[in-house]
């Protein structure tokens, strides 16, 4: 037992994606009275979680680590309504939630994520259609403002504070605990039907036949062109009445060094995506728990590093739904074409847009896929982004490490507003990230 | 449902130990030194499963209140089966070299208090013939060396003296653990750079958790340690000096 109120520690740090890097001096605050001290005593912050965005949404020079700040506050196995602080991550939340017949009630695809940043980044899941984003589901956050005031906000107390901090990539204040309505489940396992699409028309037809059903998620295979460009293999799944409430949590498996990216070339990753379509049957329905399902790539620990020293960055982008299906041919035909792409990507169906000023889902389609990191896949960014723009969409700012500032301001048109409610709350010049200057906020 | 008392609940390694026997139902008695971070660990643990987490705030070197805190645990869980003692400092090496107060302090903490702690408990499981008691020792005590053996020397106290208690104990059914944790990322040692020998403190923990479990006698974790501190122990000291 010391008696500091906090430790920090010089050392580089970076997104999942491994680039950019920074030095940061990394802070971690003991409990949550001690973030106030550092607000004042720093020049400007941004507060980091599990560091699992992919980009530099959470690099700056110094740092507040949310990881001593994992509790539980309150949880009310009567009603689902649960109060945490935000440094507990998704996966904490459902070892002691499934067990009583909660899940949450949006996830994105992996568990290894703080309530934090899911809030910071009103992450969406796949069920966005029909649930909206995290944020959607926050009852209320208390959040430490840049002038050392700790306000309670939520859609109705403060609800411009609260519209900006969802989505607001940690820049109007560090998010200290939350309150989130759970959904009641009853089981731990989802019955999943596959659904074979033979490009990317029959599978946007896919999602909106299936449009009814709460979770749908596509995997398109990104190395097939023409007649076949967009080959995907569609995944519906419902939460099942039984098999129990057992999360059946299991370690990870660990990827302990970077491999050399090449093992995973153009040549064995065609390999693969022929052996799994022809593996994979149409109209097939089986049952899955929980943690499979919707965290697939949380079986291997450090799977990012796959992609070599180097790093990858992570895509996502969404079109409208006008002329999407077209939009999204053309794009994925750039994508092709470069020869730069990762052999999968993920395809989604996103409902209406919500009210927070820097949330990234607008109703149509949204595509993610890994770029394994080099110059010429910044500049092959840069003319997606541009694409993306003009077809009305935008890119999702979790993932991005090389957006330009144009791009951002033309895509995000309430950025202005989100400016404003941060200088009304004292975020200006006291939250930062290495993202949010580049993207030239203040 | 297993009764725990754990002494130094606000400790990052004591906290994960606590995680963990709160998911499997146990109750449990926290004692800290600071009341809002104990406070905030109860509530957790309550959430996370605890049958109960009752906190009791002191600073563990006012000794002549160990019995009294004692008496508490006993009466709000019913009496008490397991014991952790995890509280601690990590010395300033050099403060301590340039001031006797600074290291009897840190003898105070980490070795006095613990021994203090011992005498009572070991008494009271040794009346009912019953009972685990698992303290936090470390590697640190199996070799004085010029960067901490203020720290270490205190260790090494708490080594011996759990070796000669789990002896006397054996024949009364109480089981003594001494762990030896390695380097672990907690706030302890938050100013160390962290190499491929730093473990994580919940992963610590579920070793801990197993080894108390098990009634283990003496316990490095991780284990590969053990290795690491026979090949120190052997150096001899002519060459060990001059490293």
């Amino acid at each position: 037992m010391t008696a500091t109120a906090q430790t920090a520690i010089t050392t580089t740090i970076s997104g999942w994606g491994g680039y950019p890097t920074q030095d940061a001096q990394v802070i971690t605050p003991l409990s949550i009275s001690a973030y106030k001290t550092h607000i004042q005593q720093e020049e400007k912050v941004i507060a980091r979680g599990m560091g699992r965005s992919y980009g530099d949404s959470a690099n700056a020079a110094t740092v507040l680590q949310t990881t001593y700040c994992d509790h539980f506050i309150a949880f009310d196995t009567a009603t689902g309504l649960l109060t945490v602080e935000a440094g507990l991550t998704l996966r904490d939340i459902l070892k002691v939630t499934v067990k009583h017949g909660w899940f949450l009630p949006v996830t994105p695809g992996t568990s290894f994520v703080t309530v934090g940043g899911a809030i910071a980044s009103d992450v969406h899941g796949k069920n966005h259609h029909v649930a909206g984003t995290f944020g959607q589901h926050v009852v209320s956050i208390t959040v430490l403002l840049g002038t050392g005031e700790v306000v309670t906000t939520s859609p109705t107390q403060l609800p411009d504070l609260f519209h900006a901090t969802c989505g607001g990539m940690g820049l109007t204040g560090v998010i200290l605990t939350a309150t989130i309505q759970l959904t009641p489940v009853k089981s731990a396992y989802i019955t999943q039907k596959t659904i074979k699409a033979g490009s990317i028309e029959e599978a946007c037809e896919a999602f909106e036949a299936n449009s009814s059903s709460t979770y749908s998620v596509a995997w398109i295979d990104c190395l097939t062109t023409g007649k076949h460009l967009g080959r995907s293999v569609l995944m519906v799944g419902e939460h099942s009445d039984s098999g129990g409430l057992d999360l059946a949590i299991k370690a990870p498996i660990s990827i302990p060094i970077h491999t050399p990216a090449a093992l995973l070339n153009s040549l064995t990753m065609r390999a693969f995506n022929g052996a799994y379509w022809t593996k994979v049957a149409h109209n097939k329905t089986q049952t899955i728990p929980l943690l499979p399902y919707f965290y697939p790539l949380d079986a291997i620990g450090g799977w990012n590093k796959l992609y070599g020293k180097a790093g990858f960055a992570q895509y996502q982008f969404v079109l409208p739904k006008a002329d999407g299906v077209g939009n999204m041919r053309k794009i994925l035909t750039q994508i092709a074409q470069s020869g730069a792409g990762s052999f999968l990507a993920v395809l989604k169906q996103f409902g209406p847009a919500n009210q927070n000023l820097l949330s990234f889902p607008i109703e149509g389609y949204t595509l993610a896929l890994d770029f394994k990191m080099s110059p010429s896949v910044i500049d092959l960014l840069h003319r997606l982004d541009d694409m993306v723009a003009d077809m009305g969409g935008r890119v999702y700012l979790t993932k991005d490490a090389v957006m330009r500032e144009a791009s951002f301001k033309t895509t995000y048109p309430k950025w202005q507003e989100f400016e404003k409610m941060r200088q009304k709350y004292g975020a200006i010049s006291k939250f930062a990230s290495a993202q949010s200057k580049r993207l030239g906020l203040a | 449902m297993k009764k725990t008392l754990v002494i130094g609940a606000t400790s990052a390694i004591a906290e994960h130990c606590a995680r963990l026997w709160a998911a499997r139902g146990d109750a449990l008695y926290l004692v800290a030194r600071n009341e809002e971070r104990l406070k905030t660990i109860a509530a957790d643990l309550k959430v996370r499963g605890a049958a109960q987490a009752h906190s009791y705030c002191m600073d563990l070197n006012d000794m002549e209140n160990h019995a009294d805190m004692l008496d508490a645990a006993e009466a709000a869980m019913d009496g008490v089966d397991t014991v952790l003692i995890a509280h601690g400092t990590l010395s300033n090496q050099k403060t301590c070299e340039q001031s006797v107060g600074e290291t009897l302090a840190e003898i105070n903490t980490n070795a006095l208090s613990t021994i203090s702690l011992l005498t009572h408990i070991a008494n009271r499981f040794e009346s009912k013939q019953a009972g685990t008691i698992a303290v936090i020792s470390s590697v640190a005590g199996d070799r004085g060396r010029a960067s901490n053996y203020v720290y270490g020397s205190a260790k090494a106290m708490v080594t011996s003296f759990t070796s000669g208690l789990r002896q006397r104990l054996h024949k009364s059914n109480v089981a003594v653990v001494t762990i030896k944790p390695g380097f672990v990322d907690t706030p302890m040692t938050a100013s160390f750079k962290k190499g491929l020998l730093w473990a994580k403190p919940a992963a610590v923990a579920a070793k801990i958790v197993r080894a108390i479990d098990k009634r283990k006698d003496e316990v490095y974790v991780p284990a590969f340690w053990w290795t690491v501190m026979a090949v120190i122990k052997l150096v001899p000291t002519q060459l060990f000096k001059k490293l």
